[in-house]
Parts: C-alpha cells; sequence; structure tokens
C-alpha cells in the first residue's frame, strides 16, 4: 500500500520452507513428476532417459496408468517397497513395506499414530512426553487429541543434550497426573538443532523400554548434518543392534518427510512412518484409519519415490542430481556455521551449535525495562522482542514460547534459508 | 523348576521354558537342596527371564489400550470386501485358476482407475507448475502457460514445493470466488470464506472437528442421511459425536423428506444436542439430485432448528437426467432473501475427485463456509495451519477446474470436447445401468439423476439371510462376497452406507467402459438369478 516502514521488504525466517527463501528444487525429481503427471512429455527429448524410465515405472502401478487414481490407503506399493530398500541402505538392517505407511507430509503420519495411542481418562489419560523445546505440531496435537502433554527438558547448557535423569524426572512427575505411554523424541532436533549421539539414543531406547514407552521417532532431518563428528543414527537402526530385548520388544515408529534435506518439497505434502513391533491387530486398525482419507497425494508419492531411489553413478541425471543436492546442503551448512557465529558474537545472544536441522535457537538476555515494557503489553517477553524486531527489521522469526522453554529464559527461532 | 518324575529332561531351553512357566504361575522354583538336584546354569534362567518377559510382557499398543474411537470407525468403500478382493488379486497373479481371469474394482468412485482420460489442459497446467522448464517448451499451448505463471506467481519462491498459506493460495480463492458466483448467477462469493483443503473430505472433518462439543445428552449430535457416504459416520465416530440418521425415501426415488428430518431430529434430542445436518447433493450412494424446493424446505429446516449445515456437492457436475439440475445450497439460500441468507451456517463443499476431472490421486477440493461466527472463523484457519497447507499439485487442479478454457482461448475447442465426452458417457453408462438392473427379476433399482452410482435393492431369500447369519456376516455382505468370489466383481454392500431395516442394497460404480460395464452387468444378473434359484 506504499506506507514507509524503515525496510522495504519483510524477510520471512519464521518457517522451514526453502523454497520460499529462494533454494531452487532438485531438477530430476521434478522432470519425473512433470512426466507422470503430463505423459505426453516422454516423447519429448530435452527430458532425459532415465527420468522417462523413472515415471514409466510409477505410471505402470498407478490406476489405469493415471496420477489422478486414488492409490492404496497406505501408498503405492511398489514406492513402500523403495522406501524399506532405502532404509535398509541407510540402516543395514531389514525393513518391510508392509511396516511402511506413506503419509500427507509427516505430520499427518505422527497424528495417526498419536490417535492410535490416545485412551483412558482422569489419571489413566494418556500422557505423552515431549521435549521442551519441540516442534509445536506435538503440542497442538495433544490438545486437539486431549491427550496429557508431559514435558522434558533439554539441558541448554550442554548443547540440547538429552539427559535420562531428566526423562526420568518428567516421567515421575506425569505418572501423578496421567498415564506416559509415549516418548517423543526429535532427532535432528527442531527448534535446538541438536544431533544425538549414538549413547544418547541407546540410552533412551533403554528407558523407553523399561519404562514401557512407546516410541516416536521424528527424523524428518536426517539429511540435515552439519557438524563435524556428528552423525545420524536411526532409532531403528540402533534399536536392532542392541539386539533383544530390545529389538523384538521396544515399540517405534519412526517419520520421515520430502519437506526438509535437500529436496525442500513442503509444498506436495509427502512422508512415511515406518513402524516397528506394532500389534498386528493395531497395525489392521491403522490401515483402516488411512483409509477413511483415501490416500496420500499421488505427486507427493512420486517424489518420495525419487528421493528414496535416486539416481546411481551412471545414469544420464546422477552428476546433476548429486551437484544440486551437494549445493543445497553445503549453503545450508555454511548458513548454519554463519549464524552461529555472528550470533555468538553478538552481546546478549548465545547460540549453541546448529549440528543439523535448518534453525538456530539463540538465546537472548532480555534487560529488566524489556521486561517491564513486555508485561505493560501483555506480551511474553520474547514475543516483545520478536514484535519489535519485525516492525524495525522486517524480519520474522518465532519467539522461544512458541516451542517451550526454560521458566525465565528467552529464545527465538531462526530459520537461516534466505 | 522342579525335578520331575525322571529327572530334568531337554536342554537349557525346555528347563527355561519350565522355570518361565513355574515364574508365571507364580510358584517359587526349588532350588537346589538337595544332593544331585539339578542347578540352573545362569544361562537357563536368563532364558527364562527373556522368555518370561516377552512372554508376559505385553504391547504398550494393543487393540485394549488403543484408542476406542478409532477402534469404532468403518469405512466399507475400502472396507472388508475390498481386502478379500486384493487377496483374490493377489492368488490370480499367482496363477491360481478362479471362474474369472481380473477383479472388477467396482466399489470406488475413481474413474481414471477404470480407464478415464484426464483432461488434457489441466494435466498441461500442473504439468508446468511442476517444472516451469517448460515454459520454454513449444509443446504447450500458450493459456495453459499463462494460468501456470499465474500460479507460480502465488507461490513462495515461485516453486510449486513452497508451503502455501493455510488457507490456500490467494489467487485460486479468488478464482473459486469467481467460479461459484458464475455458478449461481450471479450471487456474490467472498475469497475470504475459501479454503482450499486436501481433497473434500479433509475440510469435512476440519468443520465437524469445530462443530463437536458438549458431554452426555449435550454431546453434539450430527444428522446424516441413509444411505450416506461412510466417511460421515467414520468421522462422528472418531471425534465421538453422535450419529443422528434421517431416512432418505427409497419408494419416491431417495427424495428427502423435511417431516423426515423433523422425526429424527426431535427423537434425537432426548439423547443428544443435534446442531449439524449434513446433506449430500447430488446423493452418494443413492445418485439423487434434489430439486429446488426441497433445498429450500431443508434451508427453511436448518434455519428453523438452529441447525449448521453441510452441503457435500462434489458431485455438481455429474447430473444426467431430464428434468433434473444441480441448485447449490449456497445459491438457493441467498434467494430465499436475508433473513435466511445472513443467519443460516452453511459449508459447501467440492472436490477434485469427481466431476467429468476425477482427479482423485491430486487430492484437491476447497469449502466455502457463510456465516461463520468471526471468532470461529480464526479458530477455524488455526486448526488447518497446524497442517501446514493443503497440497499445492491439488490447489493447482481446483484451479483448472474453476478456471478452464474460455472461448476464444485455444485449448477451449479440445477442453470442451474431452469434458462433454467424459460426461455424455457417464450419462449414457448411468441409463445403461439403470435399465439393465430394473431388467433383473429381484432387483430393484431407482434413477441414477447424478453422481456415478447405482445403489440397487436386491431380494434376498430368507434361506440365504439364514445363511449369513451362520457366517456372522450381515445378508448384503453375503451376497457381495459370494459375488465376488464367482464373478470378481467387488461391489459394496449396503450395510456399508447403512439402510432401511429388512432391505439390501450394494452399491456399484458406473465407470467401468461402456462395454465392459454391459458384460459387468451382464454377470450380475446371471449370478443373482442363480442366487435365487440356490436359496430359493
Amino acid at each position: 500500500q506504499g506506507v514507509p516502514k524503515p525496510f522495504t521488504e519483510v524477510i520471512k525466517a519464521n518457517i522451514g520452507d526453502a523454497h520460499a527463501m529462494g533454494q531452487k528444487p532438485i531438477t530430476f525429481l521434478r522432470q519425473v513428476t512433470a512426466l507422470c503427471l503430463c505423459p505426453e512429455l516422454l516423447k519429448d527429448p530435452n527430458l532425459p532417459k532415465d527420468a522417462k524410465e523413472r515415471a514409466e515405472r510409477l505410471l505402470a502401478v498407478c490406476g489405469g496408468h493415471s496420477a489422478g487414481a486414488y492409490t492404496a490407503s497406505p501408498g503405492i506399493e511398489m514406492v513402500r517397497e523403495d522406501v524399506a530398500r532405502y532404509i535398509q541402505r541407510r540402516d543395514g538392517v531389514p525393513a518391510k513395506a508392509q511396516d511402511i505407511f506413506l503419509s500427507t507430509g509427516a505430520s499427518d503420519a505422527i497424528m495417526s499414530i498419536l490417535k492410535l495411542l490416545v485412551s483412558g481418562s482422569g489419571s489413566s489419560r494418556t500422557g505423552v512426553m515431549i521435549p521442551i523445546p519441540q516442534y509445536p505440531l506435538y503440542s497442538a496435537a495433544l490438545a486437539e487429541l486431549d491427550a496429557v502433554q508431559v514435558n522434558y527438558y533439554l539441558n541448554e547448557e550442554r548443547c540440547w543434550a538429552l539427559d535420562v535423569a531428566e526423562l526420568q524426572r518428567a516421567l515421575t512427575e506425569g505418572r501423578q497426573r496421567c498415564s506416559p505411554r509415549v516418548l517423543c523424541i526429535i532427532n535432528p532436533g527442531n527448534p535446538t538443532g541438536q544431533v544425538q549421539s549414538r549413547q544418547c539414543i541407546e540410552e533412551v531406547i533403554k528407558f523407553a523400554y523399561e519404562q514401557k514407552l512407546f516410541l516416536l521417532a521424528d527424523e524428518v532431518y536426517q539429511d540435515n548434518i552439519y557438524a563435524e563428528g556428528s552423525a545420524f543414527h536411526s532409532f531403528k537402526k540402533v534399536l536392532m543392534e542392541m539386539g533383544p530385548p530390545y529389538s523384538e520388544v521396544v515399540e517405534l515408529a519412526s517419520f520421515h518427510s520430502i519437506s526438509k534435506g535437500f529436496m525442500g518439497e513442503c509444498g506436495l505434502r509427502g512422508g512415511y512412518v515406518e513402524v516397528v513391533n506394532m500389534d498386528p491387530e493395531v497395525k489392521a486398525q491403522l490401515s483402516k484409519l488411512v483409509s477413511v482419507r483415501l490416500c496420500p497425494p499421488v505427486p507427493g508419492q512420486m517424489v518420495l519415490d525419487i528421493i528414496m531411489d535416486p539416481p546411481k553413478p551412471g545414469e544420464p541425471s546422477y552428476e546433476r542430481f548429486q551437484a544440486e543436492k551437494e549445493a543445497v546442503l553445503n549453503a545450508l551448512a555454511e548458513k548454519a556455521r554463519l549464524t552461529q557465529e555472528i550470533f555468538n558474537r553478538t552481546p546478549g545472544i548465545h547460540c549453541n551449535p546448529v549440528q543439523g536441522a535448518m534453525y538456530s535457537f539463540p538465546r537472548i538476555d532480555l534487560p529488566p525495562r524489556a521486561l517491564a515494557a513486555a508485561k505493560e503489553k501483555n506480551q511474553a517477553p520474547d514475543m516483545f522482542f520478536c514484535m519489535r524486531l519485525l516492525e524495525e527489521t522486517g524480519i520474522c522469526v518465532v519467539p522461544g514460547s512458541g516451542f517451550g522453554q526454560r521458566e525465565g529464559t528467552y529464545h527465538f527461532r531462526w530459520v537461516p534459508t534466505p | 523348576c522342579g525335578r520331575g518324575p525322571g529327572g530334568c529332561r531337554g536342554g537349557r531351553t525346555d528347563m527355561a521354558l519350565r522355570c518361565a512357566a513355574s515364574l508365571a504361575a507364580g510358584r517359587q522354583p526349588r532350588g537346589p537342596r538337595r544332593e544331585g538336584t539339578v542347578r540352573w546354569s545362569s544361562a537357563a534362567k536368563a532364558s527364562a527371564v527373556k522368555i518370561n518377559e516377552k512372554a508376559s510382557r505385553e504391547k504398550i499398543l494393543t487393540l485394549e489400550s488403543m484408542n476406542p474411537q478409532v477402534k469404532a470407525v468403518e469405512y466399507a468403500v475400502r472396507g472388508p470386501i475390498v481386502l478379500k478382493a486384493g487377496e483374490i488379486e493377489k492368488e490370480l497373479r499367482k496363477g491360481i485358476k478362479k471362474p474369472f481371469t481380473e477383479v472388477i474394482k467396482a466399489n470406488i468412485g475413481d474413474a481414471h482407475a477404470m480407464g478415464q482420460r484426464p483432461i488434457t489442459f489441466l494435466r498441461q497446467v500442473v504439468a508446468l507448475c511442476t517444472y516451469p522448464n517448460l515454459l520454454d517448451s513449444p509443446s504447450f499451448p500458450e493459456d495453459a502457460k499463462k494460468r501456470a505463471r499465474r500460479i507460480l506467481q502465488g507461490c513462495g519462491g515461485n516453486s510449486l514445493g513452497s508451503y502455501t498459506a493455510s488457507q490456500g493460495i490467494n489467487c485460486i480463492r479468488e478464482d473459486v470466488a469467481s467460479y461459484i458466483e458464475r455458478r449461481d448467477g450471479g450471487v456474490p462469493a467472498d475469497p475470504d470464506n475459501i479454503y482450499l483443503t486436501t481433497g473434500a473430505s479433509d475440510g469435512i472433518s476440519a468443520i465437524l472437528k469445530i462443530l463437536i462439543s458438549g458431554g452426555g445428552k449435550s454431546r453434539t449430535g450430527v444428522m446424516i442421511p441413509i444411505p450416506q457416504y461412510p466417511l460421515y459416520s467414520a468421522a462422528i465416530s472418531e471425534l465421538d459425536a453422535i450419529q443422528v440418521n434421517y431416512y432418505l425415501d427409497e419408494e419416491n426415488c431417495w427424495a428427502l423428506n423435511v417431516n423426515e428430518l423433523r422425526r429424527a431430529l426431535n427423537e434425537a434430542k432426548a439423547y443428544c444436542n443435534p446442531k449439524v445436518l449434513c446433506i449430500i447433493n447430488p446423493g452418494n450412494p443413492t445418485g439423487q439430485v434434489q430439486n429446488r424446493k426441497c433445498i429450500e424446505d431443508v434451508i427453511h429446516f436448518a434455519w428453523e432448528e438452529k441447525l449448521f449445515l453441510l452441503a457435500d456437492e462434489v458431485y455438481q457436475d455429474n447430473v444426467y437426467s431430464e428434468g433434473c439440475q444441480f441448485h447449490s445450497f449456497k445459491k438457493i439460500l441467498y434467494e430465499m432473501g436475508p433473513e435466511y441468507y445472513n443467519n443460516v451456517e452453511l459449508a459447501s463443499f467440492h472436490s477434485t475427485s469427481k466431476g467429468y476431472m476425477g482427479e482423485c490421486g491430486y487430492r484437491g477440493g476447497y469449502m466455502e463456509v457463510i456465516n461463520l461466527h468471526p471468532e470461529i472463523k480464526g479458530q477455524l484457519v488455526k486448526l488447518l495451519s497446524v497442517r501446514l497447507c493443503p497440497p499445492v499439485s491439488g490447489q493447482a487442479a481446483m484451479d483448472i477446474v474453476v478456471n478452464p478454457p474460455v472461448p476464444g482461448e485455444e485449448s477451449y475447442a479440445q477442453f470442451i470436447k474431452e469434458k462433454e465426452s467424459v460426461l455424455n458417457n457417464l450419462a449414457k453408462k448411468a441409463k445403461l445401468t439403470e435399465d439393465m438392473f430394473n431388467k433383473i427379476p429381484g432387483v430393484q433399482c431407482n434413477p441414477l439423476q447424478g453422481a456415478m452410482y447405482a445403489f440397487p435393492r436386491i431380494f434376498i431369500p430368507s434361506k440365504a439371510i439364514e445363511e449369513a447369519k451362520a457366517h456372522k456376516m450381515a445378508p448384503d455382505m453375503f451376497y457381495c462376497m459370494k459375488l465376488l468370489e464367482e464373478t470378481g466383481i467387488c461391489v459394496v454392500p449396503g450395510s456399508g452406507f447403512g439402510q432401511r431395516e429388512g432391505t439390501y442394497h450394494f452399491r456399484m460404480t458406473i465407470l467401468p467402459p461402456v462395454e465392459k460395464l454391459k458384460i459387468l452387468l451382464e454377470k450380475v444378473k446371471d449370478f443373482h438369478i442363480k442366487f435365487l434359484e440356490k436359496y430359493a
């Protein structure tokens, strides 16, 4: 409308949406999807042979050879098999297509699993342990499902580490008011960006085993690992490598998505859940539940398939694919490092290392007068800070109170994707 | 693990199992008290503990411990009979001989799966949006490129891969509003009242979610037609709302009778708080198209009784019978004047899955919600925001549905030809199906005025009903299972949709190609006659 401001544009650094911030889609993914949507393009000489082969392979398993047909409700079987093979390659342990359910983004699958788990009433109502700070899908889902939220605090002093002692404290506290049955882990963390060590994951699994907790492992940032010495270990892999009784007993659901990683295909809404040690009758109930919404969007299933089975060395699109992938991941790593560095040079801002994911979650020291001003406006202090930041610079970030934080500390989540 | 006669036999496992059994039975295992008795090895003890644990350790998530609401959910369209059809397909692939060579899935409204072709223009635009390099390709018409550019401009970073606003891309919502205005003869539509959704099912679920509250006798009651599309009963189960059935009048071509609405409502007031009235027009599975008067009566009833109206209009493009016409609830509401138009809360739903498009797999849809309390609108958007946004390819597909080629545009001629071909074909098949079913003794089929299904009533002899009972099956499920096993044709029993007590039906789609459909109908006829003879 032409209203003058101290800036000319608003920078939306609030949401993990890479394409919106200028990241380019991976060419091969888009070529295959376009070919599936418009098979006339199979005659187009400008599209590579391997993209065409992938498209034909996918269309062959679609009803009427069309991406417009409903698929099976857990997703196209062939894609689920490709997901299983990916998991097997990634982890070195077997995976079965029947344990994999494709979904409309990871959020959809997380909701479905939580839906199954929530029951009881009063002090026996299901309690769900979630990290603080957390990605607020969890608190929202628990509110919607009327489950009981049980907070466990990540340790900011130690790079947002997960301490089993803290899990125990939270569980004990939770048992006084509900029936905690679920433990949610986000690894790599959102908003905190820490990558759990293998040892930590083992301890969490042991804890879940001993305390009879159903594990949800949100692993959508598994491709976003930046720090030297950090490595992604899937909960599934560690669980299996721990052997019996853990590997045969611990109930686990692991989630992945096409929205993050190097792909950033948020808008296509693709993802999956792998369930481990799930009661077969409950699995049938899950199949029934997802059937009511018919199926996840087909373009998202197709993009997922390509990510699970990317171009291989020797194939025409391999080099370009690898180059694009590496460019994205290197840029993200560089931005993570830069963000951390600049924040830590700023007096009053302390930023833990951004080991992975795509956010920094710096702690900010707010002077007493700022706290007072916030109180006057009836705003959380970090909301007050973020509102002022927005009004004076046009930069939009999310206050830490939206993710949860220890009392008396303030943060904001910044997405270093611009 | 005491010593039985003959002493401890077998290996460690045997011993461990016996130890485990003792432990499980609460018996203290007898220790090594006597000279020469067997002592447990520590390995056996460890195995005993492990096996005992596995034996006695129940899973956290079981049928008993899981969410009872989810357990109560049923969805017949992809339910037991379809699972059975899948098993039979697997057997056929293995080479197991059957009285047929393929399973025909006439259970689900999936046009492309049955051979219907996508609309070229729609696919071109979505492909251009997906891979914008194609904007430089001479193989795509300019009008498709223009629309693609417009959609991409509404996307973050000009990419289909960005999250959109949770309510959907602005310019698409504007296009939906324009479409509604054109469709309804100029009745105004506000883009702010339009929400793009992940198929219509998503929107219906979201609206029901915000409507359901209260406890005990004041729990929200939701009035649904019987027969219904079982998304409604499934959503009601999941959300723990109260289902209030109103019966459509089979004798009168599945007409909606306000007296029946009143009966259902008054009865329900005794045990719940009926707040919502769901209408499916054109009907699914019943295929009737409501006339204007009926819609007015329903609106008046909703206004009188303070009911929130849900109008499921996903088949609005599928109207076949002479003398039938689609009237949107929104239009009629407006035409009834300000007292109704400013007060009745109405949500109307549309989808890319049906019509002439059949783009089920894209999961595209929208809802127009009017007279929502302004604070509720904020709550609705907040609810939708948790799931971020509907799939952008579905949003793009919806845009083409509401903003198709117009006369003068390059793609118009082909577009119209394809659209009319699909719709004429469906109309032909609707008539064919109705006629053929009505020729079968013991089958009676109401006119298929719209949608894409036949819901014939079948006479099931008492002997068959008894056998069904013996198999613990609903009689029409029994019938449909036999039909599947003997002909390979998969339809959905009427019990999956609801029907008057003592009547039986099945729902079959009219989507297979004409020649195949004729063969199918002949097979059903032969089966039915044999069935009647067998159970005479």
